[in-house]
């Protein structure tokens, strides 16, 4: 269960069709570019998770 | 020549890079070692930790050639070009399953290269020289890109020559890089990494701070960049046309499994002090894949700023000349140009190794001693640096482009033979050579367009498209799975399950 944490990430990243668009914009960023951009920052904490558990 | 030259710029630039000149060959002394040995002189005796690391893969991975090509294809067409962003957060869970396995058997069997593991696995010489030529042929080209981002900075700060003397300074800051990593091997990039990752850092952050303050915010760049694709139309735009879609994600798996797949990477992570470390920097590393990002949305802020050129490459350096003093213009290219001596470095060494283990060794002169590989390594890291500039000075640049378009889809061929066997041993190695050969010419035949290299293929009928890395690697995979069932046991390698235990780190 715990490799979820490695693989979810990894999903939402080529999971494209649900993130290839201009609305919702934050600080007039397109949703395209800050939802990759956020993407990257989430999938280090969720190895990071990963790692935790791995290793008590 | 020189009549053009942007003087502040220019000063900025030549100091920074004799900065890492004396940086390259005092690199020497640094952990001081015998470096006539190739496990010190190859693999900087394997004692770089997290931090180091973090340095040196970051610098590693992320090429000059990448800060210019990424953003390049943004300014072109948009959307696309951001691909590198998913192909980038899917590396790391790879690094982080694989590498610290991989680390431990190499270091209980003392091995430098992706091949001497496919030996020690398999115990079939072929498919090691398989491995080991692959990975040859493939950074020979991603060298030659190095120089390639190098002498566009160069020509931003205004140098233009005729001939052969047009290329005089790239020539000159090779020889040097040359020089440097033959004497200090790895440590010179490992030290020098340093000072292009936090220059790399301080221009990202001052480009993403004040340009959106120049232009008139972000909402502003992206609807500029909106209205040029607009005007542009075909595939260009801000977010992905239908058709671009199975493209975009197929290059970014594609592109993660070659990646670490390459000699210099396979360097680059061998070299840490150990799992521990490893598994560090697949937490820490994604800060580069940010930096990465945010360098490709330079290419919309280039049309925001009116900045039109024929090449896209030219879009970043020309933004920075309009955007900033001409100091800071020089500060950024000096960490361009910077960045393509870390990468160019361990790509070189990675091959040499490798050409000495895995080709040299096992085919020429069984007899060596680790004295003698080294001398042979230094040489062969010199000839193989001097082969990328010779096809920069001589060959037309797309023959380097497409080779390495290319370089990515064999690359691609030696991932089930490292990353399976990482895992298991139920692959027959003929089957897996098998694989390999048929995912190479498949995927080289893929590529082969009416006019030019393309990078991807339609799929049988369903009306898509996707990378011919991966659609070739499906078919390698098939191939050796039923090659694997069909064939008789083979005897193995000397690598057990044991050796894939966790080490604890190196003090």
């Amino acid at each position: 269960m715990r490799y979820l944490l490695l693989i979810l990430p990894s999903i939402a990243a080529i999971w494209t069709p649900f993130y290839n668009s201009v609305e919702p914009r934050l600080f007039g960023v397109p949703f395209f570019y800050w939802f990759l951009l956020a993407l990257v920052p989430v999938s280090s904490v969720f190895i990071y998770l990963f790692a935790r558990l791995d290793r008590p | 020549m020189i009549d053009h030259l942007n003087w502040p710029a220019t000063i900025v630039f030549v100091v920074f890079f004799a900065l890492v000149t004396v940086l390259g060959f005092f690199a020497a002394r640094w952990k001081s070692a015998d470096l006539g040995d190739i496990h010190e002189w190859g693999l900087g005796g394997r004692r770089f930790g997290p931090i180091i690391s973090w340095f040196l893969i970051g610098g590693d991975l992320y090429t000059a050639y990448t800060v210019i090509a990424v953003p390049a294809v943004v300014y072109a067409i948009g959307a696309y070009g951001f691909f590198a962003v998913p192909y980038t957060i899917l590396i790391y869970p790879l690094l982080f399953v694989t590498f610290p396995r991989l680390w431990n058997v190499t270091h209980r069997k003392n091995y430098y290269t992706a091949s001497d593991f496919v030996l020690g696995r398999y115990g079939n010489r072929w498919l090691e020289l398989a491995v080991a030529l692959t990975g040859i042929v493939a950074t020979m080209p991603y060298i030659a890109l190095q120089l390639v981002g190098m002498e566009k900075v160069i020509e931003a700060l205004g140098f233009h020559g005729e001939g052969l003397y047009a290329h005089l300074p790239l020539t000159l800051a090779f020889v040097i890089l040359a020089l440097y990593t033959y004497k200090s091997g790895l440590r010179a990039p490992a030290m020098i990494a340093f000072v292009k990752d936090a220059m790399i850092y301080i221009f990202v952050i001052a480009a993403i701070v004040i340009i959106p303050i120049k232009l008139g915010g972000y909402g502003a760049i992206f609807d500029a960049a909106d209205k040029v694709f607009a005007a542009k139309g075909g595939a260009a735009g801000l977010t992905l046309k239908q058709a671009q879609i199975a493209p975009f994600i197929t290059l970014a798996i594609g592109s993660a499994m070659a990646l670490f797949m390459y000699p210099h990477s396979m360097t680059g992570i061998l070299s840490a002090t150990g799992p521990g470390a490893i598994r560090k920097n697949a937490i820490a590393l994604p800060a580069y894949s940010l930096i990465l990002g945010l360098i490709a949305i330079m290419g919309l802020m280039a049309h925001a700023a009116g900045i039109q050129v024929k090449n896209p490459q030219d879009a970043v350096p020309q933004l920075f000349l309009a955007m900033f003093p001409a100091w800071f213009a020089g500060f950024t290219f000096a960490a361009i140009a910077i960045g393509a001596l870390v990468p160019a470095a361990v790509m070189s060494i990675g091959a040499a190794n490798t050409f000495t283990r895995n080709v040299w060794k096992p085919f020429v002169n069984a007899g060596m001693k680790p004295s003698e590989e080294a001398v042979l390594a230094k040489l062969m890291s010199l000839i193989v640096k001097l082969g990328a500039l010779a096809v920069i000075l001589f060959v037309p640049t797309q023959f380097a482009l497409d080779l390495q378009l290319l370089g990515g889809i064999w690359m691609i061929q030696i991932f089930p033979a490292i990353v399976f066997g990482l895992f298991t041993r139920r692959f027959n190695s003929w089957a897996l050579l098998a694989g390999w050969a048929a995912g190479t010419v498949v995927g080289t035949w893929l590529s082969w367009g009416p006019t030019a290299w393309l990078p991807v293929h339609s799929v049988f009928d369903w009306g898509i498209s996707a990378y011919n890395g991966l659609i070739s690697v499906v078919l390698n995979v098939a191939i050796a799975v039923v090659l694997s069932l069909l064939l008789p046991r083979e005897k193995r390698g000397e690598i057990v399950d044991a050796d894939f235990a966790d080490l604890p780190d190196r003090p």
